[in-house]
C-alpha cells in the first residue's frame, strides 16, 4: 500500500532537482482543456505529454500546461507549442500516439512534425 | 462525452476559471445510484447568469456563443431519470461564503447510464493543471471509501512541488490502490 512515507522519500529525492527547475522553461506545451477539447480526447493526450516529457528527460526546459478553449473546436484536440524566438506551432486532432512522436521529435529534437499541423489542414 | 469522469473534468475547469483555491469532489455511491457534487469557494454567479446556465446559449468563453459543459452533464443525468441543480453565491454579495455547487444524480442500471470511466486520470490531471489549489476527492461506496486532500500531500512535500512527474504518478497510484483495497474495479 503506498503511503506518505514513500512521498517523503519522493521529495528527498525530487529536492535537489527542484533547484535546478527554477529557471523558467524554454517550450511550453499549452493543451486545450475546455468542453470540446476534454470530449475530443484531450485528457489522454494530455497524460502522454506528461509522460514523455519526463521519459525523454525534457522536464528542466519543457512544461506541459492547459487552457481553455482555443477557438477551433472542430481541430480538438489542439495542442500548441511556444518556444521562445519562434512561431507558435499549432497541432490539431492529436492522439496519444501523435503526442508520443511530437515530443521525441518535436520537443526533443527540434523538428516540426508538418503534417500534424493545422497548416496542413 | 464517453465517461462521467471527463465531465466532471469539464465542470472543475469551471471551478478553476472562477478563481477557486478549495474545490472538493464528492461521489456517494449506492448500489443503483450515484451522485456527483462539485464545490467551489470561486467567484461565484450572479442571478441573471445562474438563471441560464443550463442553456447551451449562454456561455463564459470568448472565442464563441456556445457552452455545452453544463448542459451535457445535466443531460447525462436527466437521461438516467436523475435530477441536476445548481447553487451558486456571487461574490459581490456573499463575500465570506461565496462559491457553486454542482449536484447530479444518476441511475445507474438505467439503460442511459454514462458509466464514471476513469476518475483517477481526472483528479491528476487536474492536479497537474492547477497544483496550487486544493483539491479535496472523497468517493463514498457501498464498498467503502476513497480520499484525497492535496493540504494533506503538501505538509509531507514541502517546497516540492504537487505537480512533479513522481508526485502525480504517486497519486495516480495512491488512488488506484483504494479502489482495490475496496474491491471497486
Amino acid at each position: 500500500m503506498k503511503s506518505l512515507a514513500e512521498l517523503a522519500a519522493i521529495k528527498e529525492k525530487m529536492q535537489n532537482k527542484v533547484v535546478l527547475r527554477e529557471g523558467s522553461s524554454d517550450i511550453r506545451v499549452v493543451v486545450g482543456m475546455a468542453t470540446c477539447g476534454i470530449a475530443a480526447g484531450a485528457r489522454p493526450v494530455l497524460n502522454a505529454f506528461v509522460e514523455e516529457v519526463n521519459n525523454l528527460e525534457l522536464s528542466d526546459k519543457v512544461t506541459v500546461t492547459q487552457t481553455g478553449c482555443i477557438g477551433i473546436c472542430q481541430f480538438e484536440p489542439v495542442v500548441e507549442i511556444f518556444e521562445a524566438g519562434k512561431e507558435k506551432v499549432t497541432y490539431v486532432k492529436m492522439t496519444p500516439e501523435k503526442a508520443k512522436e511530437i515530443a521525441e521529435k518535436h520537443l526533443k529534437g527540434g523538428k516540426v512534425i508538418a503534417e500534424y499541423t493545422i497548416s496542413n489542414i | 462525452m464517453k465517461e462521467l469522469s471527463l465531465n466532471i473534468l469539464d465542470i472543475a475547469q469551471n471551478s478553476v476559471k472562477a478563481k477557486a483555491d478549495v474545490i472538493r469532489i464528492m461521489l456517494e455511491e449506492t448500489e443503483n445510484t450515484l451522485s456527483i457534487k462539485i464545490i467551489d469557494n470561486g467567484s461565484g454567479m450572479k442571478k441573471d447568469f445562474l438563471d441560464n446556465v443550463t442553456n447551451p446559449f449562454t456561455t463564459t468563453r470568448t472565442t464563441r456563443k456556445v457552452g455545452l459543459g453544463i448542459p451535457l452533464f445535466m443531460l447525462a443525468a436527466q437521461q438516467t431519470n436523475g435530477t441536476f441543480s445548481i447553487t451558486s453565491r456571487h461574490e459581490d454579495e456573499y463575500i465570506n461564503d461565496h462559491g457553486t455547487e454542482v449536484y447530479a444524480l444518476f441511475y445507474k442500471d438505467h439503460l442511459d447510464f454514462t458509466p464514471l470511466g476513469d476518475i483517477v486520470s481526472t483528479l491528476t490531471v487536474l492536479i497537474q493543471g492547477q497544483p496550487s489549489i486544493r483539491w479535496i476527492f472523497d468517493h463514498k461506496t457501498h464498498k467503502g471509501c476513497v480520499s484525497l486532500d492535496t493540504d494533506t500531500l503538501k505538509e509531507v512535500l514541502g517546497d516540492v512541488p504537487l505537480d512533479t512527474f513522481e508526485v502525480i504518478v504517486w497519486i495516480g497510484e495512491y488512488l488506484k490502490e483504494q479502489y482495490n483495497e475496496i474491491g471497486y474495479y
